[in-house]
């Protein structure tokens, strides 16, 4: 049993109570809200003639379903519209800020809590979207939770939960130049598998994480559900705190120097337990791509397609079921496969240095023909943070479209989505069946310099080519 | 006997193809009995147990229609939850990592619209079985080679009454009644009665048995323990406690 990590920790501080059933009921500090899993919540809520404990400890915005082209209402889908109109009417009756488009600060709302300072270190988060885990990466504790919880939330500020065993991935050397976090989390869960972290937190540790910057700690974090872990984190740093400093809900001033103290001590201990440790090399790590149906499908892009007989044999049947529906011979090269659209944004990858990341592998280079090409800030902030750099005119001058925040192809349940049996480079989380909109579209996942990489390629690139450490001098076309 | 065992039809109970589905699920879950479809693949996410078109909605009703709608489109009637000798099943049987991926509580609220009560597989994920948990639903575990040989057995006699026996953990299939002249055994497994013991970790089988899964008002019962943790909360008291 896990002891004097940064779990540990924050879930004692936050243990309110142990209930009948043999669950804790388990404090929550930050509640995330959104469009998509809150407005049956508040109709539960309704029902049970319940008020939102703590409206100011839940934050809203919309993401899911907003359009990247045109954000003007009312929006031309109407089921897009009421579920927008009836978080706005929801937020309204119950006093929770909404963060909404056209505020500055709208967004994926695992990109705006962030940015927005909302998330710090030692918080419980709850959000209704899986890919909460992603603010762990403040050394906070972040789980996604279901509608029900959604309403739990809401009424008590509180869940019911068990406490989860704690597996420290310890990281030596260092990422090499072109390689990012999302390659290493691609990889993590390539070697663990997708459900590899069930009923594990997964504690992100050790040199390489110690380097990663924070929106690369986010990408980490934001994958850690796709091994199976609901929660992963890293123990807050000097980098954790640059990073919140001065943020609208970072402490200031004198609560500032007490938040930092506070923060400092969270980190899981050199006594610190854990239930379990997995080490890898960092440096031993390619640009990676998901050639099958699960993130945990995934390849350094130097590698080919695994045979049935370098497959596991558990794992055979699901290999099969990939092969068929991706189109994909085993033993294929994963390199120069072709693509057809190319996705930069979500939660995973839509921030301002993902989007740095690609324009430097777009600028100067141009979009293969036939290929469709779009980046999706993912919020307000990254949007005008990057047009203030340039970044917009680079990708357009490149032939990607620039688009506005929002969740977009990653989940399609907004106009981006795959058509037909087409197939996209997408720098998002997930490459389920059906993930991007089409039942029979199909998904590679990467880096956003790797998407950008294919997109001028038109088919899967090493970006090492394209981004060495000397200037590169012609694209790979 | 639970509530779930009873054929009376909810006032929001959804018919699933003409089927009525019996009342969702209501205080202690002990024992149901039902037939059984199985779903058979690993890793089956719940982006295929509802695709994220069904998730633009404000109510949960209506979405039995979505549970597996782009694999039931692609199989054009062959899926499982098409074939007329499931309707009106209530177990589901799966097999690993049932409900990877998106924590969208519309994947069970749409098996339980289509008229799942139960699961029974070789392992969950994490998020899915706490949904399922919060909707009085068990997600039980046996190990594989037990979950195929149920599968097959289902597929060899799909009328079969399962009992589910929640509380002492095990299940019973009961093959139909006999015909006049004893049929041949399909695969050899037709006919066997089976006899299944099922895994459910303490905590969510106590709530279940209990009937205290639905745990909103214990929750809010605990006002003075939550006004203390709030109290000693850094990051709500300007970081001075």
């Amino acid at each position: 049993m896990s002891a004097g990590t940064l779990y540990d920790k924050v879930w004692e501080l936050h243990r309110v109570a142990e209930l009948p059933g043999g669950s804790s009921q388990l404090f929550i500090g930050l509640h995330l809200i959104h469009e998509v899993t809150s407005p049956q919540a508040f109709t539960a809520l309704a029902d049970l003639g319940l008020a939102v404990r703590h409206p100011e400890r839940t934050v809203a915005t919309v993401d899911h379903i907003v359009p990247t082209t045109s954000q003007q209402r009312p929006f031309a889908d109407p089921l897009a519209e009421a579920m927008l109109a009836s978080l706005e009417a929801n937020c309204a009756q119950h006093g929770i800020t909404l963060h909404g488009l056209g505020s500055g600060r709208q967004g994926i709302v695992h990109v705006i809590a962030p940015e927005l300072g909302l998330t710090q270190p030692g918080m419980t988060v709850a959000c209704g979207d899986s890919h909460t885990s992603t603010h762990g990466a403040f050394g906070a504790i972040a789980f996604g939770i279901g509608t029900s919880q959604v309403r739990d939330v809401l009424a008590s500020q509180s869940l019911a939960m068990n406490k989860l065993k704690v597996r420290r991935i310890w990281v030596e050397g260092a990422l090499q130049p072109g390689v990012y976090a999302k390659d290493l989390v691609l990889h993590v869960i390539r070697s663990l598998g997708v459900k590899g972290g069930v009923g594990y937190a997964y504690e992100f540790a050790g040199p390489a994480i110690a380097a990663l910057a924070m929106e690369e700690r986010m990408t980490l974090c934001n994958m850690a559900i796709e091994g199976g872990a609901r929660v992963g984190y890293c123990n807050p740093d000097a980098t954790t705190f640059a990073y919140l400093q001065g943020r609208p809900y970072a402490p200031t001033a004198a609560a500032w120097d007490r938040a930092v103290a506070w923060w400092s001590g969270l980190a899981s201990g050199p006594d610190a337990v854990f239930d379990d440790e997995v080490r890898f090399d960092a440096a031993t790590i390619a640009p990676t791509v998901t050639w099958g149906i699960t993130p945990g499908q995934g390849i350094g892009v130097d590698e080919t397609v695994p045979t049935l007989e370098q497959t596991a044999a558990e794992e055979r049947p699901l290999a099969e079921e990939a092969y068929r529906y991706m189109d994909l011979l085993p033993g294929t090269p994963i390199a120069g496969v072709p693509v057809d659209v190319c996705f930069i944004g979500s939660c995973t990858n839509g921030r301002l240095s993902d989007l740095r990341a690609a324009a430097a592998v777009a600028r100067g280079r141009q979009v293969a023909p036939g290929i469709k090409a779009f980046v999706v800030p993912g919020s307000e902030q990254v949007a005008a943070a990057a047009e203030a750099e340039g970044l917009d005119a680079v990708f357009r001058a490149a032939g990607f479209e620039w688009r506005q925040p929002g969740c977009s192809m990653c989940l399609a349940m907004n106009p981006d989505r795959l058509e037909g049996r087409q197939i996209s480079a997408s720098s998002s989380n997930r490459n389920f069946k059906g993930r991007q909109g089409s039942a029979s579209g199909r998904t590679l996942l990467m880096s956003p310099a790797m998407v950008a990489a294919a997109a001028i390629a038109g088919h899967v690139a090493d970006v090492r080519q394209l981004v060495a450490p000397t200037p590169s001098i012609e694209s790979s076309r | 006997m639970s509530s779930l065992s009873s054929n009376e039809v909810s006032s929001n109970g959804v018919a699933s193809k003409g089927v009525a589905a019996a009342a969702f699920p209501a205080g202690p879950v002990r024992c149901l009995a039902g037939r059984a479809v199985a779903v058979v693949g690993n890793d089956i996410d719940t982006d295929r147990i509802i695709p994220a078109r069904f998730l633009k909605c404000v109510s949960f009703e209506g979405l039995a229609a979505g549970a597996f709608a782009d694999d039931r489109s692609e199989l054009a009637g062959a899926h499982p939850f098409d074939r007329p000798e499931h309707q009106g099943a209530t177990i589901l049987v799966v097999n690993d990592n049932f409900g990877c991926g998106s924590s969208r509580e519309h994947a069970p609220q749409a098996l339980m619209r289509w008229g799942i009560r139960a699961l029974i597989g070789e392992s969950f994920a994490e998020i899915f079985f706490g949904n399922c948990l919060a909707l009085g639903i068990p997600c039980l575990t046996a190990a594989p080679a037990a979950v195929a040989a149920l599968q097959r057995a289902i597929a060899a006699q799909p009328a079969a009454l399962l009992t589910l026996d929640v509380e002492a953990l095990r299940l019973q299939l009961d093959p139909p009644a006999p015909a006049p002249a004893p049929a041949p055994a399909a695969a050899g497994v037709a006919s066997a009665p089976l006899d299944l013991p099922l895994q459910l970790a303490a905590g969510p089988h106590r709530m279940l048995v209990s009937g205290q899964w639905d745990g909103t008002s214990q929750l809010v019962a605990h006002d003075l323990e939550l006004r203390a943790t709030a109290a000693r909360l850094p990051y709500l008291q300007a970081f001075l406690a």
